[in-house]
């Protein structure tokens, strides 16, 4: 399938472009499509091409030491990945894997790097949209520093678990991640690392909480004081 | 009756993508709707809220104690 000017239109890369440029966009991008579980890019690897997402969702994740796997965002039509690794030339610093059937648009490094020299306004849209992962990150790293969401989401589950005896509350992710004031993929982390330290128990519809005292220490001393 | 994932269909734009990832078919489109279908296969994975744009679809947990439970 060719890609549709209106599709690249949507993209911060290629924004304030004309159609004339546009189709010369079009003319170097690639299709590929992906079934539910398929890797489209590996930790570690040279990223060979910028990729679009046209359907589907792709998550973007690292794969710690213990085998685990840990997301950092989920990617979805529109968006874009692999932007890091392709203009700053370094390994994957993530992987990235199809959620389900997912079509994806890509243009290869070296494709892209001739229209970076042609078109100016490329060039400029690029730096744009790094500023803003950029100033995501920067986010990210402040909340991991200096307020730990570890923290939070442990002082969450307690609170919502009470001491036992009254009706039981339910969370979602999203909801745990709105008062932690954090990212969902944030608090789904954090949910297995307490699980990992045995403070609770991802159960399907449930999280039941094994050790309260590990989850007090998770949450800080001065909880429940 | 199994619980399944709530779905709000005053948020819901009908993109798809929850469907799109659902492994154990719980999330079908019908007449251009989402529709949610019990199913005993529905692992709670939360990947359907992970990825949905708008909030629209959720999967609470139970928050309890092990005592509680037993």
């Amino acid at each position: 399938m060719v890609v549709e000017i209106s599709f690249l239109r949507e993209s911060p890369y290629f924004s304030n472009l004309s159609d004339e440029e546009l189709n010369l966009v079009r003319k170097i991008v690639f299709e590929k499509v992906f079934e539910r579980g398929e890797l489209i890019a590996l930790e570690g690897e040279p990223a060979g091409a910028l990729y679009f997402i046209f359907s589907g969702a792709v998550k973007v994740f690292k794969t710690s030491s213990d085998g685990k796997e840990q997301i950092f965002s989920i990617v979805r039509p529109g968006d874009s990945f692999n932007d890091v690794p392709v203009f700053g030339g370094a390994p994957n610093p993530f992987s990235a894997g199809a959620m389900g059937p997912v079509v994806i648009y890509g243009i290869e490094k070296r494709e892209f790097d001739k229209i970076l020299r042609n078109n100016s306004q490329v060039a400029l849209n690029v730096i744009t949209v790094l500023a803003s992962r950029v100033r995501h990150l920067t986010s990210l790293v402040e909340d991991l520093s200096f307020r730990p969401v570890f923290r939070r989401v442990a002082r969450i589950l307690l609170e919502y678990a009470g001491d036992g005896t009254g009706p039981i509350q339910r969370l979602t992710q999203q909801e745990m991640a709105a008062l932690a004031g954090t990212a969902r993929e944030v608090v789904a982390r954090s949910l297995k690392a307490l699980e990992s330290r045995g403070a609770l128990r991802m159960d399907h519809r449930r999280i039941v909480i094994t050790d309260r005292e590990v989850l007090k220490e998770a949450a800080g001393s001065s909880f429940g004081d | 009756m199994v619980r399944m994932p709530v779905l709000d269909l005053g948020k819901c734009n009908c993109c798809g993508l929850c469907v799109s990832v659902c492994y154990c078919n719980a999330l079908v489109v019908i007449n251009e709707v989402v529709t949610v279908v019990q199913t005993e296969e529905c692992g709670w994975c939360t990947e359907c809220e992970a990825v949905c744009p708008t909030g629209a679809i959720s999967c609470p947990f139970d928050i309890v104690i092990e005592d509680q439970v037993r």
